[in-house]
């Protein structure tokens, strides 16, 4: 009886100390905390390979906890399914996970410290997420998060003007694609195939949209609305 | 020259029959459009089917230049049918009517009336194509309006921003005119070979079927013959609908993938006019009206 009180109680101190919210995600959510709400102009490019897309304008409107839109101006955009609304923002605000370390690694010449984040919730649409964080900027640099119906999804920034609020000036989601093939039957397209297309099909699986931000309009009030 | 082409002409649309492929024309636009405009949601949803397993796709995909594209590839096949049932008929018909003797007691030559007629038959045909243009494009514009245009083809996509579709679609309708002429000169050819209407139409008719399911076929052996058959140059037209990338996969915005295969294509089409039309005038000389 002794033993199983005492594995009780190291069972329950254990699971406090996972639970417990790490301080440098505090201090990543202190400083994204000063933004209620953003309109963010940017060029979004698009880079799966069975798409041929040029780039575009786009405006991307946030608000807190968790609302997101990405809106290009006039004509057709072309997102990852799910992926773009798991930003670092959305995913921090739900306030709803649990994290564990995951020691240090060198980015792009940055020594970044990583953090997994486990949901508490079972309604929240992501799995698992990890996260490269710069402890001294308190920046996030880069995210890897599976979702329970998207995929995964892997997002890597870079800072500029706007760190302070911890924006990015560019983000590039990359997500991995499926096969894309319609029957001839359908597209009308008899005869010979394109050899350079079926060869670039080929050549990668992984897709990718970058949005590189030209200006934020921070905490001027959105309306619901708009999402 | 100028009084045989307003005299061919005059006779061409004082015929009921002229009017067959305008009203054909519109009735199948109308029923695509109407179709499309009922329930073109579910047939976007299941031409994207395996676009949104993997990206949301936010946008008027919808829209009148794509559904100018649909009705194209749907009706540019058929429009040569419709194309032969006057140009076949030319000088067959006026053979057959004993007309044919008359014209050629003119002070005209025979020439001069065969080339007349044919650009008669090639005005015609070209105002037959303005027709399907201004349904096809200008009708569905108005009815879906315009966004981008969201190309689905058999391994790929290609998005084309609005401002850079409609000068693909001036050189789309330019190079269909071109593949329609082509059956205008070919109709001409079999109509000189004979005395009545039936038989240059109908052999119109299969040898487009004929020819077109031999450019489909993806036999090696018909793969020698293929580059020189008009049939396998007609739908090239698609080709201002294709788009170069740059290295980083980024669509270059007023490019055309592959315009050395339009141009070939040109080629072989004004070649096989040349070649029909040069031939209609030396059987027609030739030609015995007297019997």
């Amino acid at each position: 009886m002794k033993k199983v009180i005492v594995f009780a109680f190291f069972y329950c101190c254990s699971n406090v100390v996972i639970a417990q919210v790490d301080p440098l995600i505090e201090k990543v959510s202190k400083k994204l905390g000063l933004v209620n709400d953003y309109v963010a102009e940017g060029v979004m490019k698009t880079d799966v390979s069975f798409i041929k897309a040029s780039l575009g304008k786009v405006k991307v409107y946030f608000k807190k906890p968790n609302l997101l839109k990405v809106k290009k101006e006039g004509g057709i955009s072309l997102l990852p399914k799910g992926g773009v609304s798991l930003t670092i923002n959305t995913l921090l605000n739900t306030k709803k996970y649990s994290t564990i370390p995951g020691g240090t690694q060198v980015v792009n010449g940055k020594t970044l410290t990583v953090l997994k984040l486990i949901p508490n919730d079972d309604n929240l649409d992501w799995v698992i997420s990890t996260l490269w964080i710069d402890p001294v900027e308190a920046l996030v640099y880069k995210t890897a998060t599976t979702t329970k119906e998207n995929g995964s999804y892997e997002i890597t920034m870079q800072y500029g003007a706007y760190a302070q609020y911890g924006l990015a000036s560019k983000i590039v989601f990359s997500f991995n694609t499926k096969d894309y093939k319609l029957p001839n039957g359908i597209t009308l397209e008899f005869g010979d195939e394109d050899p350079a297309a079926k060869k670039k099909l080929l050549k990668n699986k992984k897709g990718t949209v970058e949005i590189t931000y030209n200006n934020y309009i921070i905490n001027k009030g959105i309306p619901n609305s708009i999402f | 020259m100028k009084s045989i082409i307003a005299f061919e002409l005059y006779k061409i649309f004082r015929r009921p029959r002229t009017y067959i492929a305008f009203g054909a024309i519109a009735a199948l636009i109308v029923v695509i459009q109407f179709g499309l405009k009922i329930d073109g949601e579910s047939y976007a949803s299941f031409l994207m089917k395996d676009i949104n397993d993997t990206l949301t796709v936010d946008g008027k995909v919808l829209n009148g230049y794509l559904i100018c594209y649909i009705l194209l590839q749907l009706l540019l096949v058929h429009v040569p049918l419709l194309v032969a049932l006057i140009a076949a008929d030319m000088i067959s018909g006026e053979a057959n009517l004993g007309t044919l003797r008359l014209l050629f007691s003119t002070p005209f030559t025979r020439t001069e009336w065969v080339l007349g007629k044919f650009i008669a038959a090639s005005i015609y045909t070209i105002v037959l194509l303005i027709w399907l243009a201004f349904l096809a494009l200008f009708v569905s514009m108005w009815v879906f309006g315009t966004d981008d245009l969201f190309l689905m083809k058999s391994n790929y996509v290609v998005l084309i921003q609005e401002k850079d579709v409609l000068w693909r679609y001036v050189g789309a309708f330019v190079f269909a005119s071109f593949s329609l002429l082509t059956v205008t000169a070919l109709g001409f050819l079999m109509s000189s070979m004979a005395n009545n209407s039936i038989g240059p139409i109908v052999g119109t008719m299969s040898a487009i079927v004929f020819f077109t399911i031999l450019s489909t076929l993806n036999i090696p052996l018909f793969s020698i013959i293929k580059p020189y058959l008009f049939t396998t140059h007609m739908n090239n037209w698609k080709e201002f609908f294709d788009i170069q990338v740059n290295d980083g996969n980024e669509a270059i915005a007023g490019s055309i993938l592959n315009i050395a295969k339009i141009k070939n294509s040109l080629f072989v089409l004004s070649a096989h006019i040349i070649l029909f039309v040069t031939a209609a005038v030396y059987i027609t000389k030739k030609k015995d009206i007297l019997s």
